[in-house]
């Protein structure tokens, strides 16, 4: 799960580490109010959307004037902003963060992820803040410098100590700035965060240590015993079938192509797109119903494929294990019953009882193309496309 | 003898007597798994399933002579159930349950540090199917029957792709050694490295059919570990070449963010390693077959 950059912000804050005055506002009217509240000669109007690379998209517009932030604010409210990271579509601006401007010395990356390799905390810092880690790691990599956070104990002051000097700090700032590793280190530990971003991290002029912009992404697994962080999900940053989808169990991704599929297991469905493709298809989404395919599962899934104006076909592919195939195949007779389907429908049965399922399916009224192989469904899929 | 587990591997279960705990229980009883009783904290001196219920892990071990578990417990028990099984002494541990926090694998990863490898136990999982040997033993929730008995060895992250594996070798008459899910979390007990080294030195194993899927380094980490060090042939295949980067199809695992962690990239390097690729999921058990018939 992602939150916002404010929201960030302020968790960051909550465990000592510093950040310029701002405030969240949801109208032009309260803006310009809002910037007289913060102070100072010079804001910074942030849309607050979940993305990266915001300012090359227009969403960040420096002001000089509390009345130039109110029309900052009327022009990104309710926009949508197009980000090298949100897909064609954008995400919408339904939040507006206005913050003092900062005299910038220096722009530093720190960042904190799982490594999957050693199975701990890492933190990754360089000087070159400012730019994407990606873009670091490929141009400066000498520049970057990691630590292993040993989780059992956590991260030690005389780690954070070797970061900040290894990011060339001052002497008389090397304090604030341990401070401000271990506090980004005690909210990744302590909120089961899976990412924390500060980029830039900055030194100002006036020799203050700023998270100047943060990102924040939380593990959806351990949101049960964090109630606190799952009330800042802001669903209007999602796709509206991915929320359709999360809220009722399924694993769904919405995709470019018209091939929607219906496949229980997510490797089989990774399977099942990339036979699509190998087919000549482009798959309309990824749908994992889960490895039992109950039927409430699957009825919840023809509703969601049919939410999707670009499909032209629809694959079920379903292998039944322990949860036969003549259950399963009841499953999508029942769910055809209440839902109409107007674009050709292949379904693929394997496993436990597949003979007695397809012939559930062949006596049923359903009008649908029987595969039997992986390849074939993908086959009569990209053939129906024609049709 | 099979890796992992064998006919007479005394099996209990955690979460006994749970819905899931009560029907995979019963299954792998059906099958022939040699399961002797269960846990579940207050139900300690109760039967289920004919089976003597326990309220620690301990108490089953000390009274059964267990030495395999599988947990069906709520996820966030699940960190917890995983521990209290290495701290009684138990080898072999499926964890089946999807959900577990990465935070709390991690723990559990660095708690089992403490017991010296002799002692050390096998966590298999968590989201997994768990462990087959055909004709000797289930540890775990797949069905038992699309598994012939055979020579091949079979290591999946997803379940069901895993299961499609197994029927398409089955009607090519291939069968199975051993057949082991080790789940698509980003963190898992035991890596694909891990298990293919298990069956390098089986000896009722001729050649290792790795299902890995997008994300992580594991797969590339038992492709190194192959040139190096194997002389079974390996047969590999990727899902996920259509996965777009950045997104979690599914597996938590299963999201591609470094180099080497995209479907095209694991293919070109498991190649690299001499491991012979499926090139789609339709010919798993034709690859299998083709690599058999040079041995």
């Amino acid at each position: 799960m992602d939150i916002h950059e404010y929201q960030a912000k302020q968790i960051l804050a909550s465990f000592g580490v510093s950040i310029p005055r701002g405030g969240i506002v949801y109208s032009p009217e309260t803006a310009e109010n809002k910037a007289r509240e913060i102070g100072g000669l010079k804001w910074v109007v942030k849309a607050q959307i979940h993305s990266g690379a915001r300012g090359k998209a227009g969403g960040i517009i420096v002001c000089k004037s509390p009345l130039e932030v109110a029309q900052a604010t009327d022009k990104l409210l309710g926009k949508k902003l197009v980000t090298n990271q949100t897909g064609p579509g954008g995400k919408i601006v339904n939040r507006i963060y206005i913050e003092e401007a900062t005299d910038i010395d220096k722009e530093l990356y720190l960042g904190l992820v799982f490594d999957r390799s050693s199975e701990s905390i890492m933190v990754v810092a360089s000087t070159e803040g400012g730019m994407s880690v990606e873009e670091i790691s490929k141009e400066k990599p000498e520049t970057i410098i990691r630590s292993k956070i040993e989780v059992a104990v956590g991260i030690q002051s005389f780690q954070a100590r070797e970061l900040a000097f290894g990011l060339g700090i001052d002497p008389e700032l090397i304090t604030r700035a341990s401070d401000t590793i271990i506090g980004c280190a005690k909210a990744f530990s302590e909120l089961d965060a899976t990412m924390v971003e500060v980029n830039p991290l900055v030194i100002s002029k006036q020799k203050q240590i700023l998270a100047l912009d943060c990102k924040m992404s939380f593990d959806n697994n351990a949101m049960f015993r964090r109630n606190k962080v799952s009330e800042l999900r802001d669903k209007t940053q999602e796709d509206d079938k991915e929320v359709y989808a999360s809220d009722r169990g399924l694993n769904y991704v919405s995709l470019d192509g018209n091939i929607g599929n219906i496949i229980n297991g997510a490797g089989l469905a990774m399977a099942s797109m990339d036979m699509i493709k190998l087919a000549g298809g482009e798959p309309a989404n990824f749908l994992d119903v889960g490895g039992g395919a109950t039927p409430e599962k699957i009825v919840k899934a023809f509703k969601l494929i049919t939410m999707d104006e670009k499909v032209r076909v629809i694959l079920v592919n379903i292998f039944a294990g322990i949860n036969r195939c003549d259950w399963v195949a009841e499953g999508i007779v029942q769910a055809l019953e209440k839902i109409e389907i107007k674009v050709p429908l292949v379904i693929r049965l394997a496993g436990t009882n597949v003979e007695k399922g397809n012939k559930i399916l062949r006596d049923s009224k359903i009008k649908y193309i029987e595969a039997n192989t992986l390849e074939d469904a993908a086959n009569k899929a990209v053939k129906a496309l024609s049709k | 003898m099979a890796v992992i587990i064998e006919k007479k591997t005394k099996i209990i279960i955690q979460g006994f007597t749970g819905k899931m705990g009560t029907f995979h229980a019963d299954e792998m009883i059906k099958y022939g798994s040699n399961v002797v009783g269960g846990v579940t904290p207050g139900k300690g001196g109760q039967k289920h399933l004919d089976r003597p219920v326990f309220n620690t892990v301990k108490d089953a071990v000390k009274h059964t002579g267990a030495t395999a578990s599988i947990l069906f417990v709520p996820p966030a028990f699940a960190a917890d159930s995983a521990m209290e099984a290495a701290d009684a002494g138990i080898k072999t541990c499926v964890a089946i349950v999807d959900g577990i926090p990465s935070h709390d694998m991690i723990r559990i990863k660095r708690y089992m540090r403490r017991y010296s490898k002799e002692y050390k136990m096998t966590l298999v999982g968590p989201n997994c199917a768990g462990i087959i040997s055909p004709g000797k033993s289930m540890l775990g929730i797949m069905p038992g029957h699309i598994y012939k008995e055979g020579r091949v060895g079979i290591i999946s992250r997803s379940g069901t792709l895993g299961y499609e594996a197994a029927q398409q070798m089955k009607n090519l008459n291939i069968g199975v050694s051993t057949s082991v899910g080790i789940g698509g979390d980003p963190i898992n007990g035991s890596s694909f490295r891990d298990i293919i080294e298990k069956f390098e030195t089986d000896d009722e194993t001729d050649a290792i059919l790795m299902i890995g899927e997008i994300g992580g380094p594991q797969e590339v980490a038992a492709a190194e570990f192959v040139k190096a060090n194997m002389k079974k042939p390996v047969i590999g295949y990727i899902a996920g070449l259509t996965a777009p980067k950045g997104r979690v199809m599914g597996h938590a695992g299963a999201i591609v963010s470094a180099y080497g962690e995209s479907a095209i990239e694991k293919v070109e390097i498991l190649k690299e390693c001499g491991v012979v690729i499926s090139k789609n999921p339709s010919v798993m058990g034709d690859t299998v077959k083709s690599v058999l018939e040079k041995i």
